[in-house]
């Protein structure tokens, strides 16, 4: 063990500087604060050692918002550097930190929480169901990808961040060119949050397949489900070669091996491969569920039934298929050959059908539709013209020739972010908007929402429309600045604009969580948007066991089905028995804890110690397979309470429905 | 969650907590046959990059190999009859092949570690050559994941004899099969792909 307890903490920038003594500042608040209101024992009873689904739910979106926080702050400092010609505010080295953790958070710790977020508040209650079909492992999932963020986050202050960029390419990333230990941060935090990820796939497709309700066919299921089910077999199929990817970059990294180093017979080349074998399936993944919600959110705001379900079911399988076959598409430009690079465009273009498809299917759900102009519909109403244009990008970048051209110029940037932002944020704040009554028993403000949806829309196309001017004037991504006479200065100082107007669109947004969290009227009714699936049916927010009664199903839009024909909605107390659920465990929360112990002194390459920690892990197995607590029954008369206080409540419940 | 407990099928089978776990392991076995596929493919585009070190036909002793090979084949049939035992609920045949199987496994992984350490001491390690990298951290992973199979085996088998053959306790014995099966076909192309090709070649 050779501690370097010089590279420790990062001294010496004030802007670190004052993190840290922020950071520090906010955890003796957060402990001070939880202390002073005598909370510990609540947070961990009712939080922190919970199980259900609902839950633990919250706690990724909460993270997902932080993170965003985060990656957006990461953000807004780049384009501060770049606001002007030669500007002096980041040096080279800060910068590529910067837009490294920046595309980290947003993809794999914003991006991800909040829809794996939404994904374990609505899906099982969509399908009918109590839970989902691990608990446990569910709480390990979350728990696990906290601990990989935060072990992450804490990089730019101990130690030092990342810095060869969020697809950490080799030889750059290797010892050889980048000795620190940022990159270790790189392989090890997005290792444990990676397994964390695995998890909830496995979890998701076992709950989607098995817990359904009675009567739920698979071509019954809500859009959402359908497009998270397909997600979850995504994680599944490529994951593991992100696992394997990290492992090798971190064997080579700390244990001399020579995968893709240029020394030693190493490769390279092979870990861009690996990397986007996962990396492009990734992209699926996060945008698959993001168009469930959009179709959720535009077939109840039009008042229809979504149009082209099937076609929908198929073209989201479609889109899974190929976007296992286009990942060489990242680097045409490496050369091998007009052949493959030809094969991979086609396949590349090829995803434009399906998702061609949605597109005209989401028009045609809201074509003779009375259109509900919520918050959330508004998302999904800027969200396909937004999106048309980065798919109409991303054929162009798709064309192998063409691509010499585009490839790693800000061109690029701007479609990625056309893509994902109008795919995946967007999305996401649809998704809080509609589901947070259902998550909390109070709405989001729709004031506070539009003053959020027009700032940040208008903030988010003045940021990159200029980028894409910019890119095919042959400004290139990762550049920490450019001189005056390349003429680039007005775009960027457009763009910088535009950044600030989307932050101030993401500051209304956390003020409008405070405002509605304080003031927001309680009196709702479990259905505020006069909705049309099984989420909407029971209370909001739901009681941990979700149903009383588990719903049977009879059509899709199985809810609406149910309003329209009067059935299924009243409960006789008869009708009630006892329900059987999981316990609270604190054995996930520990796994958490002890991963990150063992992560951080990998990170540090304190390989002994870094066993030592690893026993622990090990003793958390051990405990799990003696555990045998069965979970508890809920009687009758807590049930028959619970039930009675939102049905009568609701009689009187305002609706919010036009 | 619900605990309609089916008695017609198999103790293992029998509540829906079971299935859905028996399912989720099956689906963690497909995510496992990715992360072996990965590792193969990185083996396989590694092979040949010798960098100077030693090369297969310099290292690899046939006659060991073999040994290995016969001995994890072999856990994993007296697995198979460990379970077949379970299913006609023959609690000390169980036990009694289970620890067969276990035993197997151990010398496999007791073979294994000494082969490694015998090619260490040939001056062929890990940070040698991409050839050499790609195959331990291939041959190590298979070994690691035997390795937690028999600490994993352990405790079920401590179980059972706490508690007797119970859903539960068949349930976990079952799955441990199934991950026990798959390591062996994972050492089946190991032993094809890694060995016995390079070795003719």
């Amino acid at each position: 063990m050779n501690i370097n307890w010089h590279d420790f903490f990062i001294v010496g920038n004030p802007l670190i500087l004052g993190s840290q003594i922020a950071i520090l500042l906010t955890m003796i608040g957060i402990v001070a604060g939880v202390t002073y209101l005598k909370k510990w024992k609540w947070l961990w009873r009712e939080w922190l050692t919970t199980v259900d689904h609902k839950r633990i739910g919250i706690m990724y979106i909460l993270s997902g918002v932080l993170m965003f926080f985060r990656g957006g702050v990461d953000g807004l400092l780049m384009k501060a550097q770049t606001s002007r010609p030669e500007m002096k505010f980041l040096d080279a080295q800060h910068y590529n930190e910067i837009f490294t953790t920046h595309g980290v958070i947003m993809i794999l710790f914003a991006a991800m929480p909040l829809l794996i977020g939404l994904m374990n508040v609505v899906i099982p209650l969509q399908i009918g169901a109590r839970d989902v079909a691990f608990p446990q492992l569910n709480a390990l999932s979350f728990w696990l990808f906290f601990s990989g963020a935060m072990l992450f986050n804490i990089s730019f202050v101990v130690g030092g961040s990342p810095d060869a960029g969020w697809t950490a390419y080799f030889p750059l990333a290797g010892k050889e060119f980048t000795p620190g230990i940022g990159n270790n941060y790189y392989a090890i935090a997005l290792q444990i949050a990676g397994i964390g990820t695995l998890m909830t796939g496995i979890n998701f497709i076992v709950t989607i397949l098995k817990m359904r309700t009675k009567g739920m066919t698979l071509m019954r299921m809500p859009m959402f489900t359908w497009t998270s089910f397909i997600a979850s077999v995504i994680i599944v199929a490529s994951f593991p070669i992100f696992t394997v990817a990290l492992a090798l970059m971190t064997f080579d990294r700390i244990f001399g091996t020579h995968f893709f180093t240029l020394a030693g017979g190493g490769m390279d080349m092979m870990w861009a491969n690996l990397f986007w074998l996962w990396g492009h399936p990734e992209v699926y993944i996060v945008v698959l569920p993001a168009f469930g919600m959009f179709s959720e959110v535009i077939s109840t705001f039009s008042r229809k039934m979504l149009f082209g379900y099937k076609s929908m079911v198929f073209s989201i399988v479609g889109i899974a298929f190929l976007s296992m076959l286009v990942w060489v598409h990242h680097f045409f430009t490496m050369g091998a050959g007009p052949g493959v690079n030809s094969v991979f465009s086609i396949t590349t273009m090829m995803i434009a059908i399906p998702t061609g498809v949605k597109m005209f299917n989401w028009l045609f759900t809201m074509r003779k539709g009375r259109i509900e102009f919520s918050t959330a519909m508004l998302w999904a109403l800027a969200f396909i013209p937004c999106f048309i244009i980065g798919g109409v990008t991303g054929v162009m970048l798709a064309m192998g020739a063409a691509d010499y051209q585009y490839h790693n110029t800000l061109f690029l940037v701007a479609h990625f972010h056309y893509v994902l932002i109008p795919g995946v944020v967007f999305a996401v704040f649809a998704g809080l908007y509609y589901w947070w009554p259902k998550m909390f028993g109070h709405m989001l403000n729709e004031k506070i929402g539009k003053i959020h949806f027009w700032f940040f829309t208008i903030g988010f196309n003045l940021t990159f429309m200029p980028m894409f001017f910019l890119g095919l004037d042959g400004a290139v991504r990762r550049s920490y600045t450019y001189s005056a006479e390349s003429g680039y200065a007005p775009l960027f100082l457009l763009s910088t604009i535009g950044a600030v107007i989307l932050a101030i669109g993401f500051g209304a947004l956390c003020y409008n969580i405070y405002w509605s969290a304080r003031y927001a009227d309680r009196n709702i009714s479990n259905d505020p948007w006069d909705a049309r699936t099984l989420e909407w049916a029971t209370a909001s927010p739901p009681p941990f066991y979700n149903f009383a009664k588990l719903p049977e199903v009879k059509s899709v839009d199985s809810f609406w089905y149910m309003k329209k024909n009067n059935e299924g909605l009243t409960l006789k107390d008869e009708e009630i028995e006892e329900i059987h659920m999981p316990s609270n465990s604190g054995l996930p929360i520990y796994m958490g804890v002890i991963f990150g112990i063992a992560g951080f002194f990998l990170v540090f390459e304190w390989k002994i110690a870094a066993l030592v920690a690893t026993v622990g892990i090990l003793i958390g197995l051990i405990i799990r397979s003696f555990d045998y607590n069965d979970g508890f029954h809920v009687h009758v008369d807590e049930i028959k309470e619970t039930e009675k206080a939102w049905r009568n409540v609701d009689k009187g419940g305002n609706s919010h429905v036009s | 969650m619900s605990a309609n407990v089916n008695t017609a099928l198999p103790l293992e089978y029998q509540t829906e907590q079971n299935r859905m776990n028996i399912l989720g392991f099956w689906i963690f076995l497909g995510a496992e046959i990715i992360l072996f596929g990965t590792l193969f493919a990185v083996f396989s585009v590694l092979s040949a990059r010798y960098a100077g070190g030693p090369t297969p036909k310099d290292l690899f002793e046939i006659k060991d190999v073999m040994v290995e090979t016969i001995l994890l084949l072999t856990s994993s049939f007296t697995c198979g009859l460990a379970i077949y035992e379970m299913r006609r609920h023959n609690r000390n045949g169980l036990l009694l092949w289970f620890i067969i199987t276990l035993l197997l496994g151990a010398g496999f992984v007791f073979m294994e570690i000494t082969e490694f350490i015998h090619y260490v001491h040939e001056g062929a390690t890990m940070q040698t050559s991409a050839f050499l990298s790609s195959f331990f951290v291939l041959l190590g992973t298979h070994g690691l994941h035997v390795s937690m199979g028999i600490g994993w085996a352990t405790m079920v088998i401590i179980q059972i004899l706490k508690r007797g053959l119970t859903p539960v306790t068949a349930r976990k014995t079952f799955i441990i099969g199934l991950y026990w099966h798959f390591l062996d076909v994972v050492w089946i192309f190991i032993f094809t792909f890694v060995y016995l090709a390079r070795m003719v070649a």
